[in-house]
């Protein structure tokens, strides 16, 4: 099914296109494709797959259900879980819930975006690390708050949450020189 | 004996997992015989990884702040009850936070293992819904609820009973019952407490809720960002399951009813209830103008009933008790007790349940402990991005619906974060502008464009660049968006706007005509200075930097770079306090 208004090319430009094996998610829309209620959940399952949902991606899952394009774009826009460009090796989510906010995480931004020289959702060049936001990581009571990989670290000070960074930074250099083993 | 460890999210976060390991370690290597269980958050955050051990007399022992050594010196101990230095509630003393509390939708909650059906049954549970099935009188039941007076702990405070009978009146046998565990206030954690500490609660609420109305099918709708949430629900789902309370035929009866998780995608606007419908249909999700209800076309158009998760928390416990038990709590317009997750500036941040009715000081103070470091209480937030902010000077407002109504706040689900001297409200208004802005969904223009528009607004009086006519642009622009938008996030999002200008409108104006923040937060209008006569030349200033815009050498008074500095703070906080040389200004 292809586009005849032309704002599909204007849409690619903001996904990401990745070649990608297709068929990784066949067993998935076997299992969820017959009803269109599904697929918020296809497209949650998918991005557990890649990581992230890349545009053919997303092409595929409408073909393959049988829904417009154009809504699955649009669902895929609309809910801030999904994510269409890839992620880095580190995903820092730093907490921007009220409890945090009221115990300065704002400081610990600007000190993130300082140490990674990269804004709030991107990624480093180096593809080590995305900066990322969240509402409440569920620890108010060790406000401000950031998760990297799962892992809570808190209270946080600007100074604290820089040498977090700079020690897994470390870490990776000596990965990438062979001294150590993960 | 008997050891509880406390492995929520919050327990996970503190630590909690390496202290299980430990313990289990421990326990094995001694071939002990004793217990380990795990259960849910009991609400004590801020003492989080908690560590019980349980005597076989029934006496409780809890620990706070547990690193795995410590665990293992408590299983060591010939008696661990005399560990006093980590204890933090014990039978002599118990924790004054847990004193002022009453819990019934919590009653589980950090007492249970949230993994066991055979626990949820020794506490009673499931006997609410045999009980109903017995009786087999839907109305009868639907009364019992309405005697309890119980009303939507989902922030709106809709009579149950009412909405229950609704949906039971219409025709269409295809019925579904939701339950709303989208909780989006950014700041607040109850449902997920139930959710994950006490599953069953839910699950039993929900079939009596179908049995009310008619329904064979629920629904919950887990938050996206809660998967331990979703997990121990699943594992509920499954061996209610197996005990034949959910499934075909619920316990020989006619009844059959069973329950299914969808989890959301991440969207506040999915807390309301229409656009709920539309995300469990796959769809975006954006509301739909009422009527027709819910109750009457839901999803795929057949009837369907909503409720929080506290509210059905609550239903075994109404049931069980009786409507007239739960009816004895809370004042005359606000029945039985309500969850707050309490956060902030408070000493004893975490998971409270108060009857209705108390004062927001007693909250704050008896239960809370107070505000951290002891500085001075300015104001509480109640309702997240949807409601506002009640100051100091309002403490003894009654928690009921009514009284907190009045003040311009709402009650809400049951965020309540508590705020000092050092908290700006003017930033405070434009941190909540700013979510509920992005997380408008665009249907209509007051609310997609009027909250961008007093974003800018209280963005530029953050910056200094405020004007005169500011304040009052904002209130007419509020009460434009109220008007014109179709449901709640944008009928209530200028809330916390206008509750600060209401209650702090001389803060406002400090910022706009003398450019200054009272608080010292707003960046763009404090300076940080290092007063020459005070420094000690010690360097911790300069070592704490993040941005290394701090110089000087020994015996010289260090200097900040003002271009470079970020305004971050951490010199004030390193500067030892015996020589405060660090000033905002
Ligand atoms: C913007 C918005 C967000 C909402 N978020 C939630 C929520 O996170 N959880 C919830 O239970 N109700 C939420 N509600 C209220 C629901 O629409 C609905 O009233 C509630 O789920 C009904 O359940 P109750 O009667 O048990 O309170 C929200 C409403 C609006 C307008
Ligand atoms: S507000 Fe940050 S963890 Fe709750």
């Amino acid at each position: 099914m292809n586009c005849i208004c032309k704002a599909e090319t204007q849409m690619e430009k903001q996904f990401a296109q990745a070649d990608v094996d297709l068929h990784l998610i066949d067993e998935l829309l076997a299992q969820y494709s017959k009803e269109t209620g599904n697929l918020i959940t296809v497209l949650q399952k998918a991005q557990d797959i890649y990581g992230y949902l890349p545009l053919s991606v997303l092409q595929y899952i409408a073909d393959e259900m049988g829904v417009k394009r154009t809504q699955v774009y649009g669902v895929a826009t609309f809910y801030t879980q999904f994510r269409l460009t890839a992620m880095g090796k580190y995903i820092i989510l730093l907490c921007e819930g009220t409890a945090c906010h009221v115990n300065g995480s704002e400081r610990i931004a600007t000190a993130l975006e300082e140490e990674l020289k990269v804004n709030m959702g991107e990624t480093t060049e180096d593809g080590l690390f995305t900066l990322s936001d969240a509402a409440c990581l569920g620890c108010c009571s060790l406000a401000p708050v950031m998760m990297i990989n799962g892992q809570a670290y808190g209270p946080l000070t600007p100074d604290k949450a820089c040498s977090i960074i700079r020690e897994i930074y470390a870490h990776e250099k000596l990965l990438e020189e062979g001294g150590v083993t993960a | 004996m008997i050891i509880r460890i406390g492995i929520g999210s919050c327990g996970i976060a503190a630590g909690a997992l390496p202290v299980w390991e430990a313990v289990q370690e421990e326990i094995a290597d001694r071939g002990m015989s004793v217990e380990l269980e795990q259960t849910g958050c009991i609400g004590m955050c801020h003492h989080e990884p908690l560590l019980d051990v349980i005597y076989e007399d029934g006496r409780s022992y809890t620990f706070g702040h547990v690193t795995p050594e410590m665990a293992r010196e408590i299983v060591q101990a010939e008696n661990p009850a005399s560990l006093e230095k980590y204890l933090v509630s014990s039978p002599e003393k118990r924790n004054s936070f847990l004193d002022k509390q009453l819990r019934v939708a919590l009653r589980n909650c950090g007492i249970i293992d949230p993994e066991s059906i055979e626990d949820y049954i020794k506490e009673g549970g499931y006997q609410a819904l045999e009980k109903i099935i017995k009786e087999n009188d839907p109305e009868g039941l639907i009364e019992e609820i309405k005697i309890s007076g119980l009303r939507g702990r989902g922030g709106a405070g809709f009579p149950t009973w009412f909405k229950w009978n609704a949906t039971r009146q219409e025709k269409n046998p295809d019925k579904y019952v939701v339950c709303n565990a989208d909780e989006g206030d950014p700041g607040a954690f109850m449902d997920r407490s139930v959710l994950e500490g006490d599953p069953h609660s839910l699950l039993e609420g929900m079939a009596i809720a179908g049995y009310a109305i008619g329904a064979h099918t629920g629904i919950i709708y887990a938050r996206a960002e809660y998967p331990l949430a979703v997990k121990r629900a699943e594992i509920a789902i499954q061996q209610a399951r197996q005990k034949n309370y959910l499934g075909k035929n619920i316990m020989g009866s006619d009844f059959s009813f069973d329950i299914v998780i969808k989890q959301g995608a991440g969207a506040f606007v999915c807390g309301e209830e229409t656009a709920l419908i539309a995300s469990l249909e796959g769809e975006r999700g954006m509301p739909r103008l009422k009527p027709p209800f819910p109750s009457q076309r839901g999803y795929w158009q057949k009837p369907t009933n909503i409720n929080n998760v506290e509210t059905f928390a609550n239903v075994p416990w109404i049931i069980k008790e009786g409507g007239k038990a739960f009816a004895a709590m809370g004042t005359e317009d606000s029945k039985g007790t309500k969850v707050f997750a309490l956060a902030g500036k408070i000493k004893y941040g975490g998971l409270v349940e108060v009857p209705m009715g108390i004062s927001l000081r007693e909250i704050i103070f008896d239960v809370g402990g107070g505000i951290k470091d002891d500085k001075q209480f300015k104001a509480v937030q109640l309702g997240g991005p949807s409601g506002g902010c009640i100051p100091a000077s309002l403490m003894d407002t009654p928690v009921d619906y009514k009284s907190i109504n009045e003040t311009g706040a709402i009650m809400g689900s049951g965020g309540m974060i508590v705020m000092d001297e050092t908290t700006c409200m003017v930033d405070l208004a434009r941190y909540f502008l700013n979510f509920t802005q992005k997380e408008s969904c665009g249907k209509c223009v007051q609310c997609r464009i009027g909250t961008k528009r007093m974003l800018e607004i209280l963005e530029r009086i953050c910056r200094g660049e405020g004007q005169e006519g500011d304040i009052e642009l904002l209130e007419t622009l509020g009460h434009q968006i109220i008007d014109g938008s179709l449901c709640g996030l944008g009928q209530s999002a200028p809330n916390p706007v206008l509750t600060t200008i209401r209650y702090f409108r001389e803060e406002y104006e400090a910022h706009i005509y003398d450019r200054k923040c009272p608080a010292h937060q707003c960046k763009e209008l404090i300076k940080y200075r290092i007063d020459p006569d005070l420094c000690k030349s010690c360097g911790l200033c300069a070592k704490k930097c993040p941005v290394d815009c701090i110089s000087g050498e020994k015996k010289q008074p260090y200097i900040i770079d003002d271009s470079k500095c970020i305004k971050c703070g951490s010199c004030l906080e390193a500067c030892p306090t015996k020589w405060s040389a660090v000033v905002v200004e």
